[in-house]
Order: C-alpha cells, then sequence, then structure tokens
C-alpha cells in the first residue's frame, strides 16, 4: 500500500471529490441543499452509510461470488440506509419529515456504490473504512458550501438563525427567491466545479 | 379523469424528477452527450417506471402496510420497515426480465436500449419515483399515471438537454467550466424554463 492513511482519507475531500469529479451521487444531494440543517444531516449520514458500507463488503468480499456482487452489495447498503432512517425516525422526526424520500435515495446514491465496487471489493477493512468516511466528507463538503450559499442569501439564515435581517421584518436584506428554487443548485455546483478545477487544471477536461 | 391528467402533468413539468428534485443526475449527465442515446435511455426510464411504480403500489398496499396483509389472516403485521428493500428488489427485477423478454422478442430495440437497461437499476429517478409514489400515499390508478408523467418528464428533460449539448460541442467556454460545469448551468437554464409552467392549473 503505498499511501498512507491520511492521503487515504483526504484525497477524495479534495483532489478526487465524488461530485465534482467523478459526478457521483449528485441525484440526492442537491435537494436537501435548501437549508444548512437538513444539509448537515444528510451528510452525516451518508458518511455512516458510505464508511459501514464499505467496512462490511470489505470484511466480506472473499465470500462474494462476483456474479452476484451488485445483488449483495445493494442488500448490505439497503440494510444500513434502513438502520439510518428508522433511526431518523425515532430521534428526530421533523428532520426526517423534511429530508423526506432523500434518505431512502442513499441506496442508489452512486457514490455508496462507486465506493463498495471500486475500492472496498478489492481493498482490507480498515483503509475502505477510511475511504468511506473520507468520500462522505467530500460529498458533506460540496453539500455545506452550496447549502450555506442558498440559506444565508436565500433566506438570510444559517441553521435557521437569523443573520441578514430581511427586509420583510425590518432589516435590511433584500432576500435573493431565486437561491430558493431548486434550479440555483444547478448554478452553485457549476461554479464550485470551475472554482476547484481552476485551482487544480489537472482535472480539467479535454475538449 | 381531469384528476388523472392533472398528475401526468405536474409530474412532468412542475414535478420533473430531474430538474426540480435533482434525481437520476448521474445517468442524466453521463448519457446526454448525444440525442440517440439520450432518446434510447429516456425510453427506457419511462417503460420501467410505467411498470414498477404500480407494482410497487400493489405491494405496498397488499403486503406492507398495516392491514395490507388481512387476506392472508395477518391484519395487525406492519412491514413498511422493509420498504426500501423491497422496492428496489421490485426494480432490479422488473429491469432483469424486461431485459430478457426485450432480448428474445424484440433485439432491434434490445440492442440500442441493451446497455442502459442495467445502469437503470440503481437510477435514482426510478426509484424515487416509487418512494414519491409511497409518500403521497397514491392509488393504483394514480400510481399509473404518475408512473408514466415521472418517466415522461424524465424522457423530455434528457432529450431536451441532449439537443443543448450536442449544439455546445462547438463553444469555446473557460477550460475549468468545459464539461461537466457548463452542462450543470444549461441544466439549470432548463429547470427554470420548465418552472415557467408553475401555477397552472386543471
Amino acid at each position: 500500500m503505498a499511501e498512507t492513511r491520511a492521503e487515504l482519507f483526504l484525497r477524495p475531500i479534495f483532489k478526487r471529490n465524488p461530485i465534482a469529479l467523478l459526478v457521483l451521487g449528485i441525484c440526492s444531494s442537491l435537494a436537501v441543499t435548501g437549508q444548512m440543517s437538513t444539509a448537515f444531516v444528510m451528510s452525516v449520514c451518508v458518511t455512516l452509510v458510505v464508511a459501514f458500507s464499505s467496512l462490511i463488503i470489505s470484511i466480506v468480499r472473499f465470500q462474494i461470488p462476483s456474479s452476484v456482487r451488485i445483488g449483495i452489495q445493494i442488500t448490505v447498503i439497503a440494510t444500513l440506509v434502513i438502520l439510518v432512517d428508522q433511526i431518523l425516525k425515532a430521534y428526530s422526526f421533523e428532520l426526517s419529515k423534511k429530508l423526506s424520500i432523500y434518505v431512502g435515495l442513499i441506496i442508489t446514491n452512486c457514490i455508496v456504490m462507486g465506493r463498495a465496487e471500486g475500492y472496498a471489493m478489492s481493498n482490507p477493512p480498515i483503509a475502505s473504512f477510511i475511504d468511506g468516511i473520507g468520500n462522505g466528507l467530500g460529498y458533506g463538503f460540496i453539500l455545506m458550501a452550496v447549502a450555506f450559499v442558498r440559506e444565508l442569501l436565500g433566506a438570510g439564515t444559517l441553521f435557521g438563525f437569523e443573520v441578514l435581517p430581511l427586509v420583510s421584518q425590518g432589516g435590511w436584506y433584500v432576500r435573493n427567491g431565486l437561491l430558493v428554487l431548486p434550479a440555483s443548485a444547478f448554478f452553485l455546483i457549476a461554479l464550485l466545479i470551475w472554482l476547484l478545477r481552476s485551482i487544480d487544471p489537472e482535472q480539467q477536461e479535454k475538449s | 379523469m381531469s384528476h388523472y391528467f392533472d398528475i401526468i402533468l405536474r409530474a412532468i413539468f412542475l414535478e420533473n424528477l430531474p430538474l426540480s428534485f435533482f434525481l437520476g443526475m448521474c445517468t442524466f449527465m453521463a448519457i446526454s452527450k448525444q440525442v440517440k442515446t439520450a432518446t434510447g435511455l429516456g425510453a427506457a426510464v419511462l417503460v420501467i417506471m410505467v411498470i414498477t411504480v404500480p407494482i410497487n403500489n400493489l405491494i405496498l398496499n397488499h403486503l406492507l402496510k398495516p392491514g395490507g396483509l388481512a387476506w392472508a389472516g395477518q391484519p395487525d403485521l406492519d412491514l413498511t420497515f422493509l420498504g426500501l428493500l423491497t422496492y428496489i428488489a421490485v426494480i432490479a427485477g422488473v429491469v432483469q426480465i424486461l431485459e430478457m423478454v426485450l432480448d428474445r422478442f424484440l433485439p432491434a430495440l434490445y440492442n440500442s436500449l441493451g446497455i442502459f437497461l442495467p445502469l437503470l437499476t440503481v437510477n435514482c429517478a426510478i426509484f424515487g419515483g416509487s418512494l414519491f409514489m409511497v409518500e403521497r400515499d397514491y392509488s393504483f390508478g394514480e400510481s399509473v399515471a404518475y408512473g408514466f408523467g415521472a418517466g415522461g418528464g424524465f424522457f423530455l428533460a434528457v432529450v431536451c438537454l441532449a439537443g443543448i449539448r450536442e449544439r455546445l460541442e462547438y463553444a469555446n467556454p473557460p477550460a475549468g467550466l468545459r464539461g461537466l460545469g457548463l452542462t450543470f448551468i444549461t441544466t439549470g437554464l432548463i429547470a427554470i424554463a420548465f418552472m415557467g409552467l408553475a401555477g397552472m392549473d386543471i
């Protein structure tokens, strides 16, 4: 193993970010970015699921026949997601209502499947676990960045606390309605990708 | 009748799965480089959604819901926690069966759709369609309409995007924006256009 644990952990956050570079897992990610609180909970859920599914799949990787591996991976992932979903419903019902179907959609999140198939199947458990956490955090990083802009400029709040006082409540800030619409997340992601790729030109696509 | 029509129109325009719920994005971005492949994929999504959403609806109402198993003498059983696992299994199963049926009876269609079919098992749009059906408590008829509308919306959006991306090949954007970044911006613009139909009531 040429790379150290720290590299394994940090690489997916910046250098090989699953969303910005590999275009994985944007499906579920953008819809929960309207508010910081939902984005945060979603990041935690995804990180937990990726890390533990990688760990479990990596432990049993020698027992899985390759012809049915996709089915087994999905079963492991789905079981973990059901656990997360039930825990959320039990301890914070409000949030689970806000996240609605997106917790369930972690099952089909390409990052989870991608790490299971691309890394955990051919690497030892501890390394897979760290790789899973790193990828979950890389996903969370983009999610929080988009949610930060959307909630701050769209509603003038962060985590529900007022930061920019709105005109409607006697303040000075006129909120930007566009950022509340789903379409704005597309633009923000595009700008973020532009930024990441300008900093690191290696990631640019060939014309 | 107009109620079903309303569900279909809402699912196509206002609640378009990729454009307003960001579902199926991975496939949406990956496959929209050419109109031809986009059409094939869109059609596959449409077909699978029309089949899986009603099937999952039947399973929910007659197997998983509290009281759903009354016909088997188990009226108190609540199996809804098994929902996620069941729906994904149904989708995987239907995709597999559809693949075999097409291969046997319509080889021409199979050859043009074939490579996309296995990918669709893990497509968030298809899975999301079933989850929305559960959340909104649709009846069987409504779920057929919803499956059709949601699949049709995906089809329309992916073909639109592919048409624009084919033209964008000739554009000369900043290096960092090339490819993925520009596609995101285009998708955002299409999403705004689809939003223009908001507020329309039938």
